[in-house]
């Protein structure tokens, strides 16, 4: 990985989906590497089912801790139309992964939105799509709520980091008696049979 | 070694180190992190404070004893504060006092976007602008140095980005400072006129004092590179400017009251274009041009909310950058697609859900308050008319009815949380008693402060580190203050809520209604989830009023999503044909 520059992930999803925890883990990997690491998360109403989004960035010295438009290496998304939305912070070859999942926000739930075709639009717009059911591999590792660390597994696979790092961090920021469950649902993202090419 | 940390845990951790003693806080967005990791360290005593304007009097009452305090709230707190604070600046501290002030440059959570660098100035205090966490935790330290050496309070102010982001923290050990000798000293801290005169005098000359220590203090760095252009800047936009412009000649404020002339005015003799970027108001920009030093600001970047990268890459990128960026990859998905929004909604099995049903279908003028249930004010509700501060609904309430009668309050109801009627509720409603309104008052009990992250407050016996303590009687202190009608109610029972509500707004009197029942995220055990008989529902589409984000519209009937339901079954008693039940298959 040449780290003369800054890297940048975007990770995108719907309050309640854990996306938080899903990018401490990234963050404190990123930091045992020794890399310089940013990170910009904005909260506050984010539990009461808002759009969510963490940025991430790392390298040899960062500034900002905001990825730039058209920035992003890779998108994160934990949810469809989160993807579509931040889609334009995505680079020109960047990965955008994507959890299959429909999440309906309020104007569509009360029929004055349209829930819009996403994956067909993120097809026909960039390269390096890859779209996963990521519900259904935490609930054969064991847990439905592992949602966040099987994509944890999938962004994994993307970035060139030692596999046992992510394995030792997530021993340590997880409690104990979910460990096994989440170990799985990482692997289960980690194994994901496609993959694009590592960046 | 150092850790990842958010500007928020840095500042708890640069207040540990600096061997502080009190710390205090009202919660609220981006300033709530500070004081619960406070708590975290033994060696602190930290504390919710009902209100700002106590935490900030805590606080003071600990520095001029002798412990040094650190008292954080977001910037609305400081208006909450602002009395103690502009007098607090006239006695000064003894040990050292750090005021936090969070503000929310683009109203990520927050009703306005004041910038309380004025406040700084107005106060007359210096204030200090770290711009990532090293320095939230650097500057924290810094700061009470300088609170004890001019014996003045000390803003730090920091804005969502930086409370909120994390970056690497150098972790030192806490120094264990002693408690400062206490003495009386009427003269200096009994601020009546004849004693107050003298400490003004004092103030114009620490201010003095402070300007010279402006321009050495290592707080302001000047750093010199390509002379074409050179910029002034603090806090988080310092940040984008190296980003964005990383040859440009910066001035880097992290004192930005009472301001270096000198060094400014050094700094505009070595470069040829001389800008101010600031996020909100031209505090600096004004200032420098009633020295008459040349310079734009405000005529180049926006008064109104953050300045991200992007706008000083669009502003100065062309002219001044590398233009390293590539090309978008994409055009903004927006024109091809109307993307809906996802605003916050109230969460599955809340509390607050029912009772606005209840104000929409009733058809209910609402003065709202500062919290979750300020949601009520969106579709499919639209149950709320004002919302303003914290504690405001009530007031309002109270003065609709003097300027428009009787008649009106019958229609016209006050909804407030329980922590925001504590924090500046109660005032409110004693004025309904006191000057003989006929307010029917609904206080949301749902036994945490909820939308700051389910902080205790002095309703659910519960201090900040988890102990038990005792909790306020709401009935009786609504009825101690007059009130004499007091009603407490489930939410999740609409049908007798909403007599009660009918009840009450016939009352010819002031009225409490207490709505009872814990925020759904705490709640510890959920119920089974409903589901929907397909063959029973008509379509009626009634249950969707509730504007509850697990029922989905499909093919003109609902469905109800299982892996969000918490079971409150609300849908159901308001289904009129009993489509929604619990037993059966509750996935389909």
């Amino acid at each position: 990985m040449p780290m003369n520059e800054t890297k940048n992930i975007l990770i995108v999803g719907v309050g309640g989906q854990g996306t938080i925890l899903a990018s401490r883990v990234l963050s404190t990997v990123l930091q045992k590497i020794g890399l310089d690491v940013k990170v910009s998360e904005i909260h506050g109403m984010s539990q009461r089912g808002g759009s969510v989004v963490t940025q991430v960035r790392y390298g040899q010295s960062v500034s900002s801790p905001i990825i730039p438009k058209g920035q992003a290496d890779i998108i994160l998304a934990f949810e469809k139309l989160e993807a579509l939305r931040w889609l334009p912070t995505l680079k020109k070859e960047g990965i955008i992964l994507i959890n299959d999942q429909r999440i309906d926000p309020m104007p569509v739930i009360i029929g004055a939105a349209e829930y819009p075709e996403a994956l067909d639009y993120i097809r026909s717009k960039v390269k390096n799509v890859l779209v996963i059911n990521a519900l259904a591999a935490a609930q054969e590792a064991g847990n439905a709520k592992a949602v966040n660390i099987v994509l944890l597994g999938l962004l994994a696979r993307h970035m060139n980091i030692d596999h046992s790092l992510w394995l030792e961090t997530i021993e340590e920021t997880v409690p104990a008696k979910f460990l096994q469950v989440n170990l799985k649902a990482f692997e289960a993202g980690y194994n994901t049979a496609e993959n694009i090419a590592n960046i | 070694m150092k850790k990842l940390l958010t500007g928020n845990e840095a500042i708890a951790r640069g207040a540990w180190e600096a061997g502080v003693k009190v710390c205090t806080a009202y919660p609220g967005t981006p300033s709530t992190e500070i004081t619960e990791n406070a708590a975290s360290y033994s060696e602190m005593y930290a504390e919710w404070s009902p209100n700002e304007k106590v935490a900030l009097e805590v606080g003071l009452g600990a520095a001029i004893s002798g412990g040094r305090a650190l008292v954080a709230m977001k910037h609305v707190g400081v208006n909450v504060a602002a009395d103690p604070l502009f007098t607090l600046a006239y006695t000064g501290i003894n040990a050292g006092l750090v005021l936090v002030s969070a503000d929310d440059p683009g109203m990520h959570s927050s009703q306005n976007e004041q910038d309380n660098r004025n406040f700084g100035k107005a106060a007359k205090i210096p204030v200090l602008e770290p711009s990532d966490s090293q320095e939230a935790k650097e500057f924290t330290k810094i700061a009470f140095e300088l609170s004890e050496a001019f014996d003045t309070p000390v803003m730090l102010r920091t804005t969502t980005r930086v409370a909120h982001s994390q970056s690497l923290v150098e972790l030192e050990p806490r120094q264990e400072i002693p408690l400062k000798n206490y003495e009386k000293n009427i003269q200096k801290y009994v601020m009546m006129p004849g004693f107050a005169r003298p400490r003004h005098v004092a103030v114009e000359a620490r201010l003095e004092k402070l300007m010279e220590y402006a321009e050495t203090c290592s707080l302001n760095r000047m750093e010199l590179r390509q002379r074409q252009l050179g910029i002034i800047a603090s806090g988080a936009v310092y940040q984008y400017v190296r980003e964005v412009l990383p040859n440009a000649s910066t001035l880097k404020l992290g004192m930005t009251y009472p301001l270096p002339r000198k060094l400014i005015e050094e700094f505009a003799g070595q470069v040829e274009n001389l800008y101010v970027i600031e996020e909100l108001d031209p505090f600096i920009e004004d200032q420098l041009k009633a020295w008459g030093i040349k310079v734009h600001g405000k005529d180049t970047f926006p008064l109104v909310g953050e300045i991200l990268p992007e706008i000083i890459q669009e502003k100065l990128g062309s002219t001044y950058g590398q233009n390293k960026n590539e090309p978008e990859n994409t055009e903004s998905s927006d024109n091809f697609l109307h993307i809906p929004v996802r605003p916050p909604v109230m969460c599955p099995g809340c509390p607050h859900r029912g009772l606005f049903y209840i104000l929409n279908k009733l058809k209910l003028t609402v003065t709202g308050d500062i919290g979750c249930y300020t949601l009520g004010a969106q579709a499919p509700h639209h149950a709320m008319d004002t919302t303003i501060c914290m504690g405001a609904s009530i007031g309002a309430a109270i003065g609709m009815e003097k300027a428009r009668g009787k008649e009106f309050a019958r229609k016209l109801v006050a909804v407030i949380g329980d922590s925001t009627f504590i924090h500046s509720g109660i005032t409110g409603l004693i004025d309904a008693v006191y000057n003989k309104a006929t307010t029917t008052v609904i206080i949301l009990d749902n036994r945490t402060t909820a939308m700051t992250g389910h902080q205790n407050n002095p309703l659910n016996g519960r201090t900040i580190k988890g102990e038990a303590t005792k909790e306020v009687n709401l009935p009786l202190l609504a009825k101690a203050v007059g009130v004499d009608r007091v009603v407490e109610v489930d939410p999740f029972n609409l049908t007798e809520l909403e007599t009660i509500i009918k009840q009450e707004l016939a009352a010819e009197e002031p009225s409490v209604i207490i709505c009872k029942r814990p925020c759904a995220l705490l709640a510890k055990n959920p119920d089974k989830p409903c589901h929907v008989i397909p063959e029973m529902c008509i379509g009626c589409l009634r249950c969707m009023k509730l504007g509850c984000p697990c029922i989905i519209k499909v093919d003109k009937k609902v469905r109800i999503n299982a892996t969000q339901c918490v079971g409150c079954n609300l849908c159901a008693s308001v289904c009129p044909n009993g489509a929604i039940g619990k037993e059966g298959n509750a996935n389909e």
